[in-house]
Parts: structure tokens; C-alpha cells; sequence
């Protein structure tokens, strides 16, 4: 963040475009920071994000997909929707484009240190948890976590974010990986069933447990009961929310649950604090 | 001190020399607060359709400006810092710019752009001897010669303005001005001015924070839009209304970032890219409005974000009055009474 005016972005060179599903709607956008300065100072947890900004077009908030351990590089993976993320989609590698963040809180990785953790994904929301599991898995920091969970689900194969790491994750023991598909694909030999169902299979145990949990609402509604009746209690279920932003700073008003902000309260809040705030969101 | 009315024109056009000063100034029909080049444009003592929020918190400005080309980027922002008076300002909306104040400069993040001229502008008020029928300052914590916010706050005495310095900054731009020293006669006769004037509309609002509480979900929502058009004129004529969007102007790779005032009660503001809309119809936006005034800002802030100014119950096509909704409010039954 700009330490004299929070509303400007530093530049940043786009040094990978890949088209990441084969919808083509998402693109993962791989950038370096321009000035060594920018590096140094942009200090960020798995759960921020950042605004992109397309210079000539605007910007837009999105999830940072990598994590602080993948020193030199921001990773965003974005889906095409709307102005910004259309031109993002079509910019040339090398392009310069701006970025103005960290912004927001992030998933409390401090307070979940010597817990077992629960990670539960759902098609393109998978950003900050790529972020997340890079995080936790980092050498230096495995051994301050206990058991870790992953459930990841999508569609069909082609709409998986990152396949190669899914594989390599799958191969690891340090982290229970279980990735799903909602229906039998041709080619696909991994597990199938929605991400509610797959939970109650793989039952992850609730004790000393917390649970980070990021996907499309009707994913959220229906597994939220089998957490429950895992065991999880509101306080150990956290979520990352996402509202229409622009300064994401706490003032141009719009992004608010109750009187709390998305942008700078939040996007992270667990189901607790949610139970708290008016149902508008 | 003593500031004879004969006298304002020519003190101003000293100010305009050394300031840029804003004041009310009568255009198009209406009085808007405008930047003066000479003391006979202001009419003080007028009251401004639209608030002078825009002084420190203009309706549409340029944050920065940027090229990226072969040579690389440029970029430039603009922080306004010129020293600046504004003249004339209403108590009412002297004091919705302090709660500005919390809004744009929050516990992490400063907004230069507003906070750099908040700094660097003096707000000489004028206390208002005859509110108007729509003014209900005195319900919302305030009154019509309310000092909060005020660098200097003028009182119309007849042929003269008895200049009283509230702040520090105030004393030190009276002391400059060298005025006449204020006798016991106009002393007394500002002591009564301020003594008549009297409010013709109240609204008892004791308690409406604890009862929006238990509101959410009440049904009282969803006939209280019904007749609201959506225009937005209420939330771009409120002094405290802040919300803004950030767009950019830009053709190919060069263009300017711009902010604009922004509206709660339109249906865009709120509007995913998934299409997904938390606030659909009127009934959420208006709930949104009341909610953030009356209880989201006061838990934030600890102030409500209504100063009684009266401006969007006098500008509402549709004669949608707060003070009216505020009583209704109160009126609801919650089920959780306990008086």
C-alpha cells in the first residue's frame, strides 16, 4: 500500500497469462513487482486482496491466490465478468498493470497454530485457500499445524484451478487432499459426489479443529449442516465473504453488512460474527 | 468582534486575495456554496440547496492521472492544499463535517485527498436566526448556533455579525482581520438572538439506535419505500452522506481516476459481477439509509449520521419525510419492549 495516499497503485509487470479452466473464464494472472521498494513493502496473509487495476479501464478487487512464501510474485486467479476482469483477460504478457492492496483482514493462520485445519472449496473459490494451503505447508511453518484437510470441488476436471498442484498435493502425506467432481467424467478417476457429501464421507473430527470454508453459496448452505453435525461449533467455522468494493478502505459505503465493512472489517469473518450481522449479503 | 454587513463585501475580497474562499452565492435560481473571486457574489446568511460537503468532498474529482507507454508509467495524483475560507457555512453542516472526519480518516487508512483540505480550510459559520420549517437540528444533538465544527461562528445582530472564535485557528484568523472589539450591547443582543431562535419541527429520536436493533427483519420495511422514487436527491443533498464511486476516464492507456458521489438508493450500487444483488429493491436500499444513519454509524462513530439540516425532507419529490420515519420507527412494535 502507497504509505502517502492509499488510492494509489504500484505498478506491476504481468509475467503470466494462463487461461486456467476449460471454460476459459478463469485466467491465472502471475505478476512481479516492478520496484524492489513495492516487494518490501507489500506485506500480506493468505484471506487479503488486492484491487487490479488495468490501466485504462479501472480496477477491481480480487482474492490473492498466492501466498507470502512465493516471495516476488502476487498470483490472481480471475474470472471473466466484467470490465476490468475482460481486459485482464485479454492483457499481453509484460503488460504493466497496477495493484493497490493488501486490503482486508486475512484467516487468523496465528490462532490456528497447533490445531488441526479444515479447508472446504468449491469451484472458482478456491484463491486465497490455494493461498492458505501454500501458506501452511510452507517447511518452516508445517510443524506448527496439526492435521490438514483439504476438500475441493468443481463441476467436472476442466474447471479445477490449479491441477498440478492438486496433484502434487495429493501425493504428499503431510496434507489429506481429496479433490472431487460433482458427476462420473470421462477420464477422471478420482473421487465424484457434490463437496456436502464428499465432507460426510471423508468426516473430518471437529475437536481441536477449525474449519476455513470458501465456495458458492449453495455449496456453503448445504454442507454447513454436516459440519455441524461433525461437531463444528459456529466460532470453529470461518468464511471469506465477497460484495460489490471500490475503495476498499472503509469509506465509499457499499460493502457494508450491518455496520460492519466487507473491505476492511472483514472479507474474513467466522460464522459466529456472521450470526451476529443482519442476513443481507 | 464586530463584523458590520456593509463592511463583508470588502473584507471578503481582502480573503479572496490570501484564500480561496467559498461562500453561498445565488445562480441558477438556487444558492450554492462556490468559490468567490469577489466579496459582492456572497449572500451569508443564505442557506445552500446543496451542502457544502463538496468543499472538502467534491461531487466529482480527480484522484490521480496516468500515462503508460513505451517509456514506461506516469503517474500523478493531485492533493488539493490550498488555503481556503469557507464563509457562511450552517452549523448543521459545520458539524456533519466532523463525522465526516471519522468516515475519511478511519482507525488504518487517511483519505488525503479530504483530509488535506479539511486541514487547510477554516469554516466560518453563520448561526441561523429563523430555522427554516424542515430544520430539526435540535432533535439530532444540535442547535441553530451549534459551535461543533466551527472555526468561527458569526451571529446576526442586525447591521452587524458578532464573530465569536471557537478554535484556536479561528482566533488566530479574527486577530488578523483586526475587527472592531464586540461591546456589551451586541453581546447581549447575540445572547438574545440566539435565545429566539426557535425550531418549529422536533422529532423525539431518544432511543432509535437500541430500537433499529431489532428492526432488521421488521415489516415496517416493506411499505415505507413504496412511495420512493429512488432518485437518490436525499443522499446527494445530505451533509453526511459519503458514499462515492471510483471510476476511471481513460482512453487506450492514458487517463485520469475519478470519484463521484454515489447513492445507497440506487440498485447499481450494491450490484455483483455475478449479477447476485443483496439489495434488490427499494425496500433494502431504504432500510439501508435509515439503518446507517440511525444505528450502523452510531456504532461505528458514536454519533447518527442525520445533523437535522432538513434538506432531503425539502427536496423529496415525493414529500418522503425523515422525521416522519424516524417517528414510525420509534412507533414499531419489536416485541422486545420494555417501557
Amino acid at each position: 500500500m502507497n504509505k502517502n495516499n492509499p488510492y494509489l497503485p504500484i505498478p506491476m509487470r504481468l509475467v503470466k497469462n494462463f487461461c486456467e479452466t476449460e471454460d476459459k473464464l478463469i485466467h491465472t494472472f502471475d505478476l512481479e513487482f516492478v520496484n524492489k521498494e513495492d516487494q518490501e513493502n507489500f506485506k500480506y496473509l493468505p484471506g487479503q486482496f488486492a484491487e487490479l487495476m488495468v490501466y485504462g479501464q479501472g480496477e477491481a478487487p480480487f482474492g490473492i491466490a498466492s501466498s507470502p512464501n512465493e516471495p516476488g510474485i502476487l498470483k490472481f486467479s480471475v474470472a471473466k465478468v466484467g470490465v476490468v476482469s475482460k481486459a485482464l483477460h485479454l492483457l499481453e504478457e509484460g503488460s504493466t498493470v497496477g495493484v493497490r492492496g493488501p486490503l482486508g483482514n486475512w484467516y487468523p493462520v496465528e490462532d490456528l497454530k497447533g490445531k488441526n485445519i479444515v479447508i472446504i472449496g468449491g469451484g472458482f473459490a478456491f484463491t486465497t485457500l490455494r493461498s492458505t494451503i501454500q501458506y501452511l505447508l510452507d517447511p518452516v511453518r508445517r510443524g506448527d499445524y496439526g492435521d490438514i484437510t483439504v476438500v475441493y470441488g468443481a463441476r467436472n476436471p476442466g474447471l479445477l484451478l490449479y491441477k498440478e498442484e492438486l496433484q502434487e498435493w495429493e501425493n504428499r502425506d503431510d496434507i489429506n487432499m481429496v479433490t472431487t467432481i460433482d458427476r462420473p467424467a470421462e477420464g477422471w478417476e478420482g473421487r465424484t459426489g457434490f463437496v456436502p457429501a464428499v465432507v460426510e464421507e471423508v468426516a473430518p473430527s471437529a475437536e481441536n479443529t477449525v474449519c476455513i470454508i470458501c465456495g458458492p453459496p449453495v455449496m456453503i448452505k448445504f454442507t454447513q449442516p454436516v459440519l455441524e453435525k461433525l461437531g463444528f461449533t459456529p466460532e470453529q467455522i470461518i468464511m471469506s465473504l465477497e460484495m460489490r468494493m471500490k475503495c476498499g478502505l472503509g469509506m465509499c459505503g457499499r460493502c457494508n453488512i450491518g455496520s460492519k465493512y466487507v473491505c476492511k472489517d472483514g472479507p474474513v469473518f467466522t460464522l459466529e460474527q456472521l450470526k451476529k450481522l443482519p442476513n443481507e449479503y | 468582534m464586530i463584523i458590520n454587513k456593509s463592511e463583508i463585501a470588502g473584507l471578503l475580497d481582502n480573503l479572496v486575495k490570501e484564500y480561496r474562499v467559498y461562500a453561498p452565492v445565488q445562480k441558477d435560481g438556487i444558492v450554492t456554496f462556490e468559490q468567490i473571486n469577489e466579496g459582492t457574489q456572497a449572500k451569508p446568511g443564505a442557506t445552500s440547496k446543496k451542502p457544502p460537503k463538496e468543499i472538502l468532498f467534491p461531487q466529482s474529482e480527480e484522484l490521480f492521472n496516468y500515462q503508460v507507454d513505451s517509456q514506461g508509467l506516469r503517474m500523478e495524483d493531485k492533493i488539493d492544499d490550498t488555503k481556503s475560507v469557507a464563509f457562511g457555512v450552517r452549523p448543521c453542516d459545520a458539524k456533519s463535517m466532523m463525522l465526516l472526519d471519522n468516515v475519511f480518516h478511519n482507525d488504518e487508512y487517511e483519505d488525503v485527498y479530504y483530509t488535506t483540505r479539511r486541514k487547510n480550510t477554516l469554516i466560518i459559520s453563520v448561526g441561523c436566526n429563523q430555522p427554516a420549517s424542515t430544520c430539526f437540528c435540535t432533535s439530532v444533538g444540535s442547535s441553530p448556533f451549534d459551535t461543533d465544527g466551527s472555526d468561527v461562528l458569526l451571529t446576526d445582530i442586525g447591521d452587524s455579525y458578532l464573530a465569536e472564535a471557537i478554535t484556536e485557528q479561528g482566533k488566530e484568523f479574527l486577530c488578523k482581520l483586526n475587527l472592531p472589539a464586540s461591546d456589551d450591547q451586541a453581546k447581549t443582543k447575540a445572547e438574545e438572538t440566539k435565545k429566539q431562535a426557535q425550531l418549529t419541527s422536533e422529532v423525539d429520536t431518544t432511543g432509535i439506535k437500541e430500537k433499529l436493533d431489532d428492526m432488521f427483519d421488521h415489516p415496517y420495511w416493506e411499505s415505507l419505500y413504496e412511495k420512493c422514487l429512488g432518485c437518490g436527491a436525499c443522499t446527494y443533498l445530505c451533509p453526511t452522506c459519503h458514499c462515492f464511486d471510483i471510476a476511471d476516464e481513460a482512453k487506450d492507456c492514458a487517463g485520469c481516476r475519478v470519484r463521484n458521489w454515489d447513492s445507497c438508493m440506487f440498485p447499481l450500487f450494491t450490484l455483483h459481477g455475478s449479477g447476485h444483488n443483496p439489495r434488490t429493491s427499494g425496500k433494502e436500499r431504504w432500510r439501508q439509509r435509515a439503518m446507517h444513519k440511525f444505528n450502523y454509524f452510531v456504532e461505528r462513530y458514536n454519533a447518527s449520521a442525520c445533523v437535522g439540516c432538513g434538506r432531503c425532507i425539502k427536496n423529496c419529490p415525493v414529500n418522503l419525510d425523515i422525521r416522519q420515519v424516524i417517528a414510525d420507527i420509534k412507533a414499531q412494535d419489536t416485541g422486545s419492549e420494555v417501557s
